[in-house]
């Protein structure tokens, strides 16, 4: 569904992704993790049409991605970001952000498709003429998936979706998040710092520093321990070591 | 004991009558490092800021007793609060992008808060600078004294925000949600190095946090919080051990890479833990 190769992005003069390539099958979902810094949002952002100045080849279906996108492309490919409640409009409510989709993209029947909108992201129909500040940070990101889904899209770019929200509120999410997928049979890809959050939503995950994808691997090597790369090993150790809550940790 | 709190109560005034956010909360606490634990909301900062007296204008506060160090913060002016604030009981916030001088070098605000609470001149203020940067364990302090905040990373700023804190020589240290806006390795970095420095300089610890396993690591106790009440209190070590519903459930929603779940479980509310 999804293939990258040979992604190159600049910023003036420094090169933020080096050339870096990875394919996901429809239906898959695929993680990418590393600290901040090595360039793990910034291919999400070339994938997704927010910066226009890389080189390399990106397709999806098949069709290779222009640096402009046509309107197409952003009905087919949704992105959700990891602050709702800076990517929702504090000034419109949930019924604006979810119509909007629709309105751009030609969509009829706008009120069913809000209110089974709703009802798919599980928030109760007294939400839709809500603002987000009258919202749980929860509930703001069920609206941002919700609106993702509006104009019923094939891939689901994903930019820390979780990170901003409690442990509690974090597990209803991704909970959703793979229920929607076994749905609809979205394809995702998932940028995230947290691998356990990785390793749980996808099957296969990325490993970034400094720009390369330094090793790619199955969730199941991840956990496993079967890592090839020092930084993957690492990354592996120190979160093996937090998650106990007794033990060591070694720097 | 440094710090005494006793049925600590924390009201804000809304259209529909008072409203608790904190309901009730006791604590006492020595040359230790304590852990607040809880989601947002539950009341843990409001309840570590009470310390301070730095609460939102609109919120009252009361308690059967809220001391530190023997005085009475209740009855404390804001002359007194100010001889504590700082001086003796330092705050280290979330993002040091947001609570650093956004134009003035990191020497410079490590130096102003010396001269704040010692006397000397700026010559010592700047070499008092240099060596809290090294004590943070900041490799090139004379580069870091020089540079802006934009100009350095997260965990560096966190380490400048940490150096300034330590100006003073407080005995009390809060610290409210240090690492959330940082890297799991630079998160555990500067966890490491405030328990180091607490635990050098015999000062007390409050580590606010969302995130119990993490947290248990670097604590000698852990208290979690719902609701704006303490629900249980543990040795950090005893985590396995907790018995409360809710700590239970924050533990067992979290993803974990060496336990994989092919559905991750819900924390279930009950009433009963708010009432």
């Amino acid at each position: 569904m999804i293939d990258v190769v040979d992604l190159r992005v600049r910023f003036g003069r420094v090169e933020a992704v080096r050339g870096i390539s990875f394919a996901v099958a429809r239906g898959a979902s695929f993680g990418i993790v590393g600290e901040s810094g090595s360039g793990k949002s910034t291919v999400l952002r070339a994938l997704s049409g927010l910066n226009d100045d890389w080189t390399g080849r990106m397709a999806i279906d098949g069709q290779a991605l222009a640096p402009r996108r046509g309107r197409d492309f952003f009905r087919r490919v949704q992105m959700v970001f990891q602050d709702p409640y800076g990517s929702l409009h504090p000034r419109q409510t949930v019924d604006r952000a979810l119509s909007e989709p629709l309105i751009v993209h030609g969509m009829g029947d706008a009120e069913g498709r809000i209110l089974r909108g709703l009802a798919e992201v599980a928030l109760p129909p007294e939400a839709r003429f809500r603002y987000p500040h009258q919202l749980s940070g929860g509930q703001r990101q069920r609206v941002a998936i919700a609106r993702a889904l509006m104009s019923e899209p094939d891939v689901l770019l994903l930019d820390e979706p979780t990170s901003a929200l409690d442990v509690s509120v974090q597990a209803e999410v991704l909970n959703l998040l793979a229920d929607l997928q076994e749905r609809r049979g979205l394809t995702y890809v998932l940028v995230s710092h947290n691998l356990a959050v990785v390793a749980h939503l996808c099957g296969q995950i990325g490993v970034m520093q400094g720009g390369e994808l330094v090793e790619t691997l199955s969730a199941e090597a991840l956990r496993a321990g079967r890592t090839s790369h020092p930084h993957t090993t690492e990354l592996r150790r120190l979160s093996t070591e937090l998650e106990e809550p007794e033990g060591p940790i070694t720097l | 004991m440094l710090v005494d709190i006793a049925n600590l109560r924390v009201t804000f005034p809304t259209p529909r009558g008072p409203s608790a956010a904190v309901r009730g909360v006791s604590i006492s606490l020595g040359a230790e490092k304590l852990g607040i634990v809880g989601e947002s909301g539950s009341g843990k900062s409001l309840t570590a800021r009470s310390i301070l007296k730095l609460l939102p204008g609109n919120a009252t506060l009361a308690a059967d007793r809220l001391s530190f160090d023997g005085i009475d913060i209740l009855a404390a002016n804001e002359r007194a609060m100010r001889a504590i604030r700082g001086k003796r009981a330092g705050l280290i916030m979330q993002d040091p992008k947001y609570s650093l001088n956004p134009v003035m070098t990191a020497g410079g605000q490590i130096a102003e808060a010396w001269r704040a609470h010692h006397k000397g001149s700026a010559r010592q203020a700047r070499d008092a600078a240099m060596d809290l940067l090294a004590q943070v364990q900041i490799r090139d302090p004379a580069r870091v004294a020089q540079a802006y905040p934009h100009e350095l990373s997260g965990g560096m700023g966190q380490r400048v925000m940490i150096a300034m804190m330590l100006a003073p020589d407080p005995e009390l240290l809060i610290a409210d949600e240090p690492t959330s806006a940082l890297d799991a390795t630079v998160q555990a970095e500067i966890l490491r190095l405030m328990e180091d420095l607490v635990a050098r300089r015999g000062m007390a610890l409050i580590l606010i946090s969302h995130d119990l396993p993490l947290v248990s690591h670097f604590c000698d106790r852990v208290a979690v919080m719902y609701a704006g009440r303490i629900v249980e209190e543990l040795r950090a070590g005893d985590l396995t051990r907790a018995t409360h519903p809710y700590t239970r459930g924050l533990l067992d929603c979290l993803p974990a890479l060496s336990h994989p779940q092919p559905r991750l479980k819900v924390l279930v509310r009950d009433a009963a833990w708010s009432a």
